[in-house]
């Protein structure tokens, strides 16, 4: 086998080529330092007393006058210093629930506390006993859309989102041949980083606090806790340390871990460290928002489409957090990459007394993209079309316009990668089983999907975010790139380091790249958006670019002529440090209105289809994944390792979602909080995963890439109910399709042979 | 009790409950941190260590299960032919991504590739059942291990 990391190049040139990643050492001999790992003199552990209520009033918090409180310190409400209140896009969530003030979820955070031990924190936690009256509460996006609870506004409603395009979408649909109708709901997902949330938070003798911890975002942690404690922004420092996963779980809630472990450090005066257990981490922290999707598909018999009409509802859960922002992404991915000329999108998140959904990988896109890739796959279906032929005739090419008017002109990559994973796939399994299978129950099937991801943030907002990132030429000539953008594991390190190493013309073992610490990193934006490597990796390659010219000219003063390194050596004992930063510029061309939602949704899209094959045992339901093959185009990869690492296990995360992961509540909390029933794939379930890398050159972004970290998540499961369809005959419109659900819908198919979406198709 | 046990090839004693998680023994009173905690419950197989040359989940082996007995973390894999190349297989075919279920997967699998040199990539996956990762979907940690297999049975370049 030829190993892939052994790549011969020019060292200099170190894109496009899979080094060990910058990390990989330590963290295979157990070296690398997660937060749990980090001690400090006299430290405590905290713990979080949470409601257990999922609406109420808080009336009391009291201690058990029984217990031994010697050595803990309780920590409530009126312990915090400045606001109470986890910053972020609305200021509607406390850190800690005041006396008197609403409980909106069961594990919403009303006390803390702090011991020696871990045991004995948890022992404490026990102690403390909570008097809530409780209040009617509401569970689900009907009970929320019914409105006899009102939890947001007068009607739960936190945010709606409106797309138009073409003419009145009813007249498109009475004009259409056929007309698909379809209601699809998706599940809630734990992002089951192995690694469990945890801060660690000091008070120094200035009175500046200081947090280091497991997370993605440290200036979102930044932001709330500079609020939260009142104190100027300097005497706030934020420090990630070695983080064990986040897929969008370590985006927000950091921030509320992060405030808890700094009320408890100032509380007691000593360092204190608060690490979830397990059941905590499912329990409390965020998860992919369920969705509901109504969607209605017109196309003429030829398959042309004509017609989307689609209605998103998403459970937000008990307070705004990212609700907004993720609405916003599965409104804007709803019609998919189609052409289209009449399309009604109208979106809303609604409140639900449920802990906050949040972040996972697709961001509201996967919601969106499961429905309507199973339409044009009903709408094949229906019509007799083939399935890649079917996507073939609807597909946004080079010049085409999206839903939102945004008229694509380069790095449509598509058609590459609908044709390279047809190509792949080659013909499918027979349905039918073959002689020597003969007696085992088995039936396969095979299923498509074709989809497309923006990158980066939506509309305006790179260019509002403005995210900088600095590289510095350090003593002894080597080289530095400071960015907040954290390595969570997705090698954001690395290829900082092959971009700044190519742009200066040096070896990539002279540039180094620490995890970040917001005292000596400036704002690159958030960690999130598939934004790491596409926007800031081309802002870390405009300051090594700068920082070059910089020396270069120095040199060119001093007469020198030498290669890069030297030069770097000479300039470093001359001059000392010295530095550029860089900022985000949008490219040109890139307008969007907020208000009427149209325009450049994003400035480029990543595309993907993705071939799966199923064989479903008929005594079980088992679903075993035959083969999976994922065709990504990434614009260019920067470490083909790292983006093959990104499709599978993005790919994976999918089918999970589609197949295995079931987060069962019950009167808005989990009730399977720990491995053992909250599953996630192992080696054993995962099939042999068929990734091939598409590059179609993004012309603004570094070597022209484009984001990858979440299109891999958006559309294997849709591919998985469409190729169950194909096995079974039987319509699966909801994830996950466990095996429950899958005799039921057999059951169904067999009580009515033609499926509840056919009957209502009208022709 | 006065625990004594062979740590990573050194015979150690210390002053412990019996009944603490070998796990935190290992973490908090004898700093070696390598050996990581996902889930408390046996699940995820990031707190794996060989005991007596077997692998098992730390956080369910009560410490003093380990008197009299070999254990061996991650940091005491030492250089043997096995160990490095699953070491450095894991790094150059993108085995590691956030690292922290890596520790459990590189004590597994030495102890599988020592006993079965052989194991073909689906033996491997079974070998490897009880290591959850999220990162990578399990490809580069397959193709990594069946790298690391054949240079431990002398056929790759070392």
């Amino acid at each position: 086998m030829a190993d892939p990391s052994r790549v011969s190049g020019d060292p200099a040139l170190a894109v496009g080529v899979s080094i060990p990643r910058v990390d990989g050492r330590a963290k295979v001999r157990g070296r690398a330092l997660y937060v749990d790992d980090l001690t400090a003199e006299g430290m405590l552990h905290g713990q979080t007393v949470r409601s257990r209520v999922p609406h109420g009033v808080l009336r009391a918090i009291r201690q058990d006058p029984d217990f031994d409180w010697s050595g803990i310190t309780v920590a409530t409400a009126a312990d915090i210093p400045g606001e109470n209140v986890v910053a972020l896009i609305e200021d509607d969530q406390p850190a800690l629930v005041p006396i008197g003030g609403r409980v909106r979820h069961p594990d919403e955070a009303v006390a803390l506390v702090a011991a020696p031990t871990r045991a004995r924190a948890r022992e404490a936690a026990d102690h403390i006993e909570l008097d809530i009256e409780p209040l009617p509460a509401s569970f689900t996006i009907e009970e929320s859309l019914a409105g006899e609870v009102v939890l947001y506004g007068d009607d739960n409603v936190m945010r709606r989102f409106d797309v138009q395009k073409g003419q009145d979408v009813e007249r498109a649909l009475a004009e259409a041949d056929f007309v698909i109708d379809g209601t699809y709901r998706t599940g809630p997902q734990e992002q089951m980083y192995i690694e469990p949330q945890g801060v660690m938070a000091a008070w120094d003798d200035q009175g500046a606090c200081r947090l280091t911890g497991s997370m993605q975002c440290p200036y979102y942690v930044h932001k709330a806790i500079a609020r939260l404690t009142a104190l100027p922004p300097e005497k706030v420092v934020i420090a990630q340390s070695v983080t064990g996963g986040g897929f969008g779980g370590k985006e927000e809630y950091p921030s509320m871990i992060g405030a808890h472990a700094a009320v408890l450090a100032r509380a007691s005066g000593a360092p204190v460290k608060l690490v979830y257990d397990r059941d905590e981490d499912i329990g409390a922290t965020t998860k992919r928002h369920p969705a509901r999707v109504h969607h209605r598909l017109g196309v003429m018999k030829d398959g042309t489409i004509v017609a989307q009409d689609v209605d998103v509802v998403l459970d937000g859960g008990a307070y705004v957090t990212l609700s907004p922002v993720v609405l916003s992404r599965a409104v804007l991915h709803a019609t998919g990459p189609y052409r289209c000329p009449n399309v009604r999108i109208v979106g809303r998140a609604v409140a639900t007394n449920v802990s906050p959904h949040g972040a996972f990988r697709g961001f509201g896109a996967p919601q969106t993209t499961f429905p309507y890739e199973r339409q044009i796959d009903k709408a094949a279906r229906q019509l007799g079309i083939e399935p890649f032929e079917m996507r073939r005739r609807n597909m946004l090419e080079l010049g085409d316009e999206t839903a939102t008017g945004q008229t694509l002109s380069y790095s449509v990559g598509g058609p590459a990668a609908l044709a390279r994973a047809e190509a792949a796939a080659g013909s499918a399994p027979p349905r039918e089983l073959a002689p020597a299978e003969q007696g085992t129950p088995v039936r396969r099937g095979r299923g498509l999907a074709f989809y497309y991801h923006g990158a980066g943030f939506t509309g305006s907002g790179e260019e509002k975010l403005a995210g900088r990132a600095t590289v510095a030429l350090c003593e002894g000539g080597g080289f530095e790139v400071r960015s907040s953008s954290t390595d969570i594991g997705q090698g954001t390190l690395t290829i900082f380091a092959q971009l700044a190493a190519a742009a200066l013309g040096v070896d990539v073992g002279l540039v180094r790249v620490p995890e970040p610490e917001t005292g000596s990193v400036p704002d690159s934006g958030p960690t999130v958006a598939s934004r790491t490597c596409m926007v800031v990796g081309g802002v870390v390659e405009r300051a090594a670019s700068a920082l070059r010219r910089r020396i270069e000219a120095w040199a060119d003063e001093q007469g020198i002529d030498a290669p890069m390194d030297e030069l770097g050596r000479r300039a470093a004992g001359e001059l000392g440090e010295i530095s550029e930063t860089a900022q985000y510029s949008p490219p040109p061309g890139i307008e969007w209105d907020d208000d009427s939602y149209t325009g450049s949704a994003y400035a480029v899209y990543g595309w993907a289809a993705c071939v799966v094959d199923v064989a479903v045992d008929l005594d079980t339901y088992e679903v075993q994944v035959e083969r999976c093959i994922h065709a990504v185009d990434v614009g260019k990869a920067i470490h083909p390792i790292i983006v093959k690492g990104q499709i599978e296990g993005g790919t994976l995360q999918a089918l999970g979602w589609a197949l295995w992961e079931h987060v069962a509540y019950e009167r808005g909390s989990v009730v399977n909080r720990r491995m053992t029933d909250c599953i996630v794939p192992t080696f054993a379930d995962a099939p042999e995963l068929e990734t091939i890398i598409v590059e179609e050159p993004y012309p603004h972004g570094p070597h022209g890439a484009k984001g990858v970290g979440e299109i891999p998540m958006d559309g294997p499961a849709a591919a998985v109910a469409n190729a169950l369809e194909d096995a079974l005959g039987a319509p699966f419109d909801a994830v996950p399709a466990l095996p429950e659900h899958i005799a039921r819908a057999l059951a169904q198919a067999e009580r009515a042979p033609v499926s509840k979406n056919e009957r209502e198709v009208i022709s | 009790m006065n625990l004594r046990f062979s740590l990573n090839g050194e015979q150690t004693a210390l002053d412990v409950s019996p009944w603490r998680r070998l796990l935190d023994v290992l973490r908090e009173d004898l700093a070696l941190t390598g050996t990581k905690e996902g889930c408390g419950e046996g699940e995820c197989g990031a707190c794996t260590v060989l005991v007596d040359g077997e692998a098992v989940c730390s956080c369910l082996v009560a410490a003093g299960q380990v008197e009299g007995r070999e254990v061996r973390t991650v940091e005491g894999l030492g250089d043997g032919a096995v160990a490095r190349a699953v070491r450095e297989e894991l790094v150059s075919f993108g085995g590691t991504q956030c690292g922290i279920c890596t520790p459990g997967i590189a004590v597994c699998a030495v102890r599988a590739l020592e006993r079965e040199p052989d194991a073909s990539r689906d033996r491997l996956r079974e070998l490897l059942a009880g290591n959850i990762c999220r990162c990578t979907g399990y490809q580069l940690i397959v193709d990594a291990l069946e790298c690391a297999a054949a240079r431990g049975r002398g056929e790759g370049a070392e």
